[in-house]
């Protein structure tokens, strides 16, 4: 293994690709398009009601069950009721992944019905304005009229339940696009190497390009390793436009640590590898773009690229659970939401021991000289 | 000198298919050897075995001491190879392409001077592909010396090109020569052979059918001095019963072939006595590309393509 000829490989690689200005634009201007597309489908208020979880501690009073039938007929929130630990109900809405919550105390009914003041708390994320004014206009109305009805109906109008200023929930509750943006790094570092090296593996031993470097001194994990360093590059530029672009117009809030490092790194390490196997057990460039797509296209949906894998039934989390590139999102995940270091450790070792492992067998199969 | 490349009894099976059965020949170190044969004799089977790309079934092969499978890396670093059908990385000039194949074989070579040597100096910073087919050969040429070979493997170099360019590789493989390298050509051009070869062998169906100088094998194969008439065939059959020579209709002209140079004296008298119509003679001895015609008949122009398996 020489540097030197890594490096003159590597050279020809940036060179042929900056000459071809299709594979630059889509490099630069997709990974925007893409952060543009998702954001605007998903994460801009869309109209509809908004999906807030409700912690009853009344226990289904009556009072208490049509307070929130009359929230769900004001159509802006949609309640789903939730019975989360005592403590961690911000916390739980974040993980959840609901942007507004509402906790109901207890003895709600009989301090109604006593006309002693109560409140009921709402929790919302600052982050996404349009679903916190929803939620709050909701409650207000709601409240309102049951103030109205309890109490000017004995000719004082002294409001009985209180709705305290909304609690900041906006650090444990991520939005959409930052779910999207991990997600959506993670979708070209499978795409991008994937399907290129698909199509090298087989175009370059049909025009006899691997020939010609098998009579040069350059080895093949040489030549692997100038193209994982070039995907290595190019997925740090990609990820920097996607978050740069997620944070200018959604205001992402992400986590920019060194520790993304190490998957935009391991990430590609796997799947130019991975590329590079599947396109040397494919006897044609034909049948070496079907592979190429059976590999790449449950990976691209299945792994919480567009949506985050804990809302999928469970059988489909199990299949998510055996495809590579969860890994690789779920690692990017804990760096840069959850800021949980153990468990992007473990998602770290995963990745690396497979990379490992499909790099040396993606060296020992491919050949640059014919065999027969 | 010793023997650059030696291979004996080499054979080579695709399958139930022999493509090359028990074939020997040596090459001196520092000459030029000239591989011919038919589409499909096995050519390009024979070379790529020698380089390295390709395993043998059977046989002994050796080329500057080495064993080109087994020790193919070692090799490569000594030899210099041209394929058929010279292809690169579309975007690269010639001077990059130089460059980069300087710094995997860590040699330092000037770009201009390599290029300028190949009489491809005017293309140094064109792309790849925008190059023409004999420009691209060139290039294929110049970079299989950026290593300073001391065996260069020419697999039809100068197919498809314009007699400029072919002339033009034909000075660099003289030059090879005059360096002391060996080269290894093969050609479906026996001009090309006949020009450029110290030593000639003919494959056919897998197997050596002649071999040595391009003399020798003219010697050997060839046929007599011809007098050759432009004049009907009538007068052919005058003179084979007049004077009881075989006469021959080739090429739309009456040949005769000659003894002696006193045997053309006499048939011209009796040309001239048989007063049948002609236009002119000339006397014509034969060439390689004669014997190779007659010892594995016509070359059809337009399947000269790749004999490698598909």
């Amino acid at each position: 293994m020489k540097p030197r000829r890594v490096f003159a490989d590597l050279k020809v690689v940036s060179r042929s690709y900056f000459r071809n200005p299709a594979a630059l634009f889509f490099s630069l201007a997709f990974p925007i398009i893409l952060i543009a597309l998702f954001g605007l489908i998903f994460s801009v208020g869309s109209g509809g009601p908004v999906s807030i979880a409700v912690d009853n501690l009344d226990h289904n009073s009556p009072t208490s069950v049509a307070f929130l039938a009359a929230l769900n007929q004001t159509k802006l929130v949609t309640v789903t009721v939730v019975d989360y630990p005592a403590g961690s109900f911000a916390a739980q809405l974040g993980d959840n992944g609901y942007s507004a919550g509402l906790i109901i105390p207890a003895g709600f009914a009989a301090d109604y019905s006593n006309r002693t003041s109560v409140n009921v708390t709402v929790f919302t994320n600052p982050e996404d304005a349009s679903a916190a004014g929803q939620t709050e206009g909701a409650v207000s109305a709601v409240v309102n009229s049951m103030n109205l009805a309890a109490a000017c109906g004995s000719g004082h109008c002294t409001p009985v339940i209180g709705v305290p200023p909304a609690e900041n929930i906006g650090s444990q509750v991520y939005t959409y696009i930052d779910y999207l943006i991990p997600g959506l790094i993670g979708f070209s570092i499978l795409t991008s190497p994937m399907f290129s090296m698909v199509e090298i593996a087989s175009s370059y031993r049909k025009d006899g390009i691997f020939r010609e470097l098998s009579l040069t001194p350059l080895t093949k994990s040489e030549w692997l390793l100038s193209r994982i360093l070039w995907y290595v590059l190019l997925t740090f530029v990609t990820a920097g436009i996607m978050i740069g672009a997620g944070v200018v117009l959604f205001g992402a809030h992400v986590e920019i640590t060194l520790g993304l490092l190490p998957f935009l790194f391991i990430g590609p390490f796997l799947f130019v590898s991975l590329g590079m196997l599947a396109g040397t057990v494919a006897k044609t460039p034909e049948s070496a773009a079907v592979i190429g797509n059976i590999i790449t296209f449950p990976m691209m949906f299945l792994s919480g690229t567009f949506f985050a894998v804990s809302a999928f039934p469970n059988y489909l989390q199990a299949v998510a659970h055996v495809l590579p590139l969860y890994y690789v999102i779920d690692g990017m995940d804990q760096v840069m939401l959850f800021s949980n270091p153990m468990r992007a450790l473990f998602d770290f070792g995963v990745i690396t021991i497979l990379a490992v492992i499909v790099f040396a067998l993606a060296v020992r199969f491919f050949q640059w000289r014919d065999t027969r | 000198m010793p023997n650059a490349i030696e291979v004996r009894g080499l054979t080579k099976r695709y399958g139930p298919l022999t493509a090359v059965e028990q074939i020997d020949f040596t090459v001196e170190a520092g000459t030029v050897f000239a591989f011919l044969g038919p589409n499909g004799a096995g050519k390009t089977t024979t070379t790529e075995i020698l380089e390295g790309l390709r395993r043998r079934t059977g046989g002994e092969v050796s080329v500057l001491g080495l064993d080109p499978w087994t020790q193919g890396y070692a090799l490569h670093q000594r030899i210099g190879v041209i394929p058929q059908d010279f292809r690169f990385f579309e975007k690269l000039t010639p001077t990059e392409g130089i460059q980069y194949y300087g710094s995997l074989f860590g040699t330092h070579p000037d770009p201009k001077s390599l290029l300028a040597r190949v009489d491809l100096g005017d293309k140094a910073d064109s792309h790849f592909d925008t190059l023409s087919g004999g420009q691209k050969q060139k290039l294929g040429l110049a970079l299989a010396l950026t290593n300073n070979p001391e065996v260069c493997f020419l697999d039809e170099p100068t197919t498809g090109l314009d007699p400029q360019a072919r002339r033009s590789i034909w000075e660099v493989i003289r030059t090879l020569r005059r360096e002391g390298r060996t080269v290894f050509l093969t050609t479906h051009y026996l001009e090309e052979a006949e020009l450029l070869a110290d030593q000639v062998a003919i494959i056919h169906h897998g197997k050596i059918i002649a071999s040595g100088t391009p003399a020798e094998i003219i010697r050997a194969y060839g046929r007599p001095e011809r007098l050759v008439l432009d004049a009907p065939p009538a007068l052919g059959e005058y003179l084979h019963t007049t004077l009881g020579v075989a006469t021959e209709w080739r090429d739309g002209r009456v040949q005769v072939p000659l003894e002696s140079n006193r045997d053309a004296l006499r048939i011209l008298s009796a040309v001239d006595a048989s007063g049948l119509p002609w236009k002119g003679f000339s006397t014509r001895t034969e060439t390689l590309e004669d014997v190779f015609v007659r010892l594995v008949g016509p070359m059809d122009e337009g399947a000269l393509k790749s004999e490698a398996p598909a």
